[in-house]
């Protein structure tokens, strides 16, 4: 079986692919959400909930690196935290002169920084595994049944259903444009302003297409007795071993959560 | 004017124009009874797709069209659905028609709608897919097939809704020759009453015993295969060539 390049999907029969997608879906936003609450430079928290995602990563047969090299692709974001690095008071670390603005540096604003930083990193693990352990379809189930408005979980499922057509269409519109960028002399390629405007217009030949594909989809929909109304399959029970595995997980998550509010 | 009963599919002076006032359907009237394989031959542009779109009221032109019994235009809402599942339309593009995450979830998508009890719909998938010898793809991804795979994927898509009547929208397009081959075996199993539009003609001369043809929106011809695939003055000047 092939896989997109895109698809974050690593297929293996661990004891994490074969749990319940609810229940891994609930477990993965429950511990996002623990992260988000531990409080600034609490780091043996962070280390704990570091060595948990550690410890599902390697349950997951994925090896110790794989979801931390994969979650650093959430720092950028985390640099929207920057500003408080000199918003923040307190003791003095040191000084930016810009023009006629001064910027202090503090330390509670460092803490703060990173603390950020690393939260992001570690949420970000575990929403890493979530998707290599769970198929895609499977996680769109899982969000309906967990009670995610139907119409957003269709959407996120067209979404993915047609990224990699797109995907596909863009490198092929790609592919057309180099079959045709040659030049006898092997220079030229005119200019930067020459080649974003044709950049531009690939991306608004992409639009058209899609735009164009989306009516036909509506069709195709529509001829099956598409109404407005997204119907689905009901989902069986849980099992008891799969519910245990669920409180267990949310009970130990919250204790970690009481134990950031009480200590820090 | 009685008709008799197995009359599927009526359509008298059908016109029919885009928003951007194109012309597609001029005046255009065809008859077809039950169990009848009708090919609609054309050159690109002449208005096939537009005619198929008709046929289960998502297009809605000026004119009379009767599908199974049921009066198109106008229709009620429940009427409308009714239609929709007496009529299975395949679309020229499987990329088009699969548009769920799984095979399974598009082949159960139209049972769905048609709000029949899980396990009747979970039959009608297996024995669909099992039609197009497609039973063990369900948990596939549609992305990773084949085209000729997501062709016949598609056709299980209506054949699930068990519909009366298949509109195929060019359906050997873009098929290599074994898949083609194989697709024309898997269409002429098919008890429904076709219509099909194409310019594939050995796949009309295969298939179909009656040929239609649309140029411009006209309908130009109308006839058996035979005697329209041996007209090569008529093909010529319809941009067609003989198989």
């Amino acid at each position: 079986m092939h896989y997109h390049f895109l698809d974050p999907y690593r297929p293996a029969k661990s004891v994490l692919h074969t749990l319940d997608p609810r229940v891994k879906l609930v477990l993965t936003v429950a511990f996002i959400l623990a992260v988000a609450l531990a409080p600034t430079a609490a780091w043996p928290l962070y280390t704990l909930l570091l060595a948990l995602a550690v410890a599902a990563a390697v349950a997951a047969e994925l090896g110790v690196t794989y979801a931390l090299k994969r979650a650093l692709l959430a720092l950028p974001f985390a640099l929207a935290a920057l500003p408080s690095l000199f918003t923040l008071p307190g003791a003095r670390l040191f000084s930016l002169q810009i023009g006629q603005w001064v910027l202090t540096a503090t330390e509670p604003g460092l803490q703060r920084v990173l603390s950020v930083v690393l939260k992001s990193w570690i949420s970000m693990q575990a929403a890493v595994l979530l998707t290599a352990t769970t198929e895609f379809p499977d996680l769109l189930v899982a969000m309906r049944a967990i009670g995610v408005p139907r119409l957003l979980v269709a959407i996120f499922g067209l979404m993915w259903r047609y990224l990699f057509v797109l995907v596909d269409e863009a490198i092929r519109l790609i592919r057309a444009r180099d079959a045709r960028s040659g030049s006898p002399m092997g220079q030229g390629g005119r200019t930067v302003w020459w080649r974003a405007r044709v950049t531009g217009g690939m991306a608004g030949n992409l639009f058209l297409r899609g735009y164009e594909r989306s009516e036909r989809i509506y069709a195709a929909m529509a001829a099956r007795g598409y109404d407005g109304e997204v119907r689905t399959f009901p989902q069986p029970p849980l099992n008891i071993g799969q519910i245990i595995v669920l409180i267990g997980g949310l009970i130990s998550l919250g204790a970690l959560t009481l134990l950031g509010i009480w200590f820090w | 004017m009685v008709k008799t009963t197995s009359q599927e599919i009526l359509i008298k002076n059908l016109n029919f124009s885009y928003p951007d006032g194109q012309m597609a359907l001029s005046n255009v009237s065809l008859e077809i009874q039950r169990g009848e394989r009708v090919a609609i031959v054309g050159p690109n542009g002449a208005g096939k797709s537009t005619l198929l779109l008709h046929l289960n009221g998502i297009l809605r032109g000026d004119g009379r069209v009767r599908v199974a019994g049921l009066e198109v235009p106008g229709a009620s809402d429940g009427a409308l659905r009714r239609v929709r599942a007496a009529v299975g339309l395949v679309f020229q593009n499987p990329d088009d028609q699969l548009f769920s995450p799984t095979v399974f979830d598009d082949v159960a998508f139209g049972p769905l709608y048609m709000e029949l009890p899980p396990q009747e719909v979970d039959r009608r998938v297996t024995r669909a897919l099992a039609w197009v010898g497609m039973e063990e793809y369900a948990g596939r991804v549609s992305h990773h097939l084949s085209t000729g795979e997501k062709k016949r994927i598609a056709i299980a898509t209506v054949l699930a809704m068990e519909p009366r009547l298949l509109a195929l929208d060019e359906p050997s397009a873009g098929l290599d020759p074994r898949a083609r081959r194989s697709l024309i075996e898997l269409l002429c199993t098919l008890p429904q009453t076709l219509v099909v539009s194409t310019h594939d003609m050995r796949l009309v001369q295969e298939l179909c015993p009656r040929t239609v043809i649309l140029d411009q929106g006209r309908l130009v011809a109308d006839g058996s295969t035979q005697e329209i695939l041996n007209d090569e003055v008529l093909l010529n000047t319809h941009g067609l060539e003989r198989p």
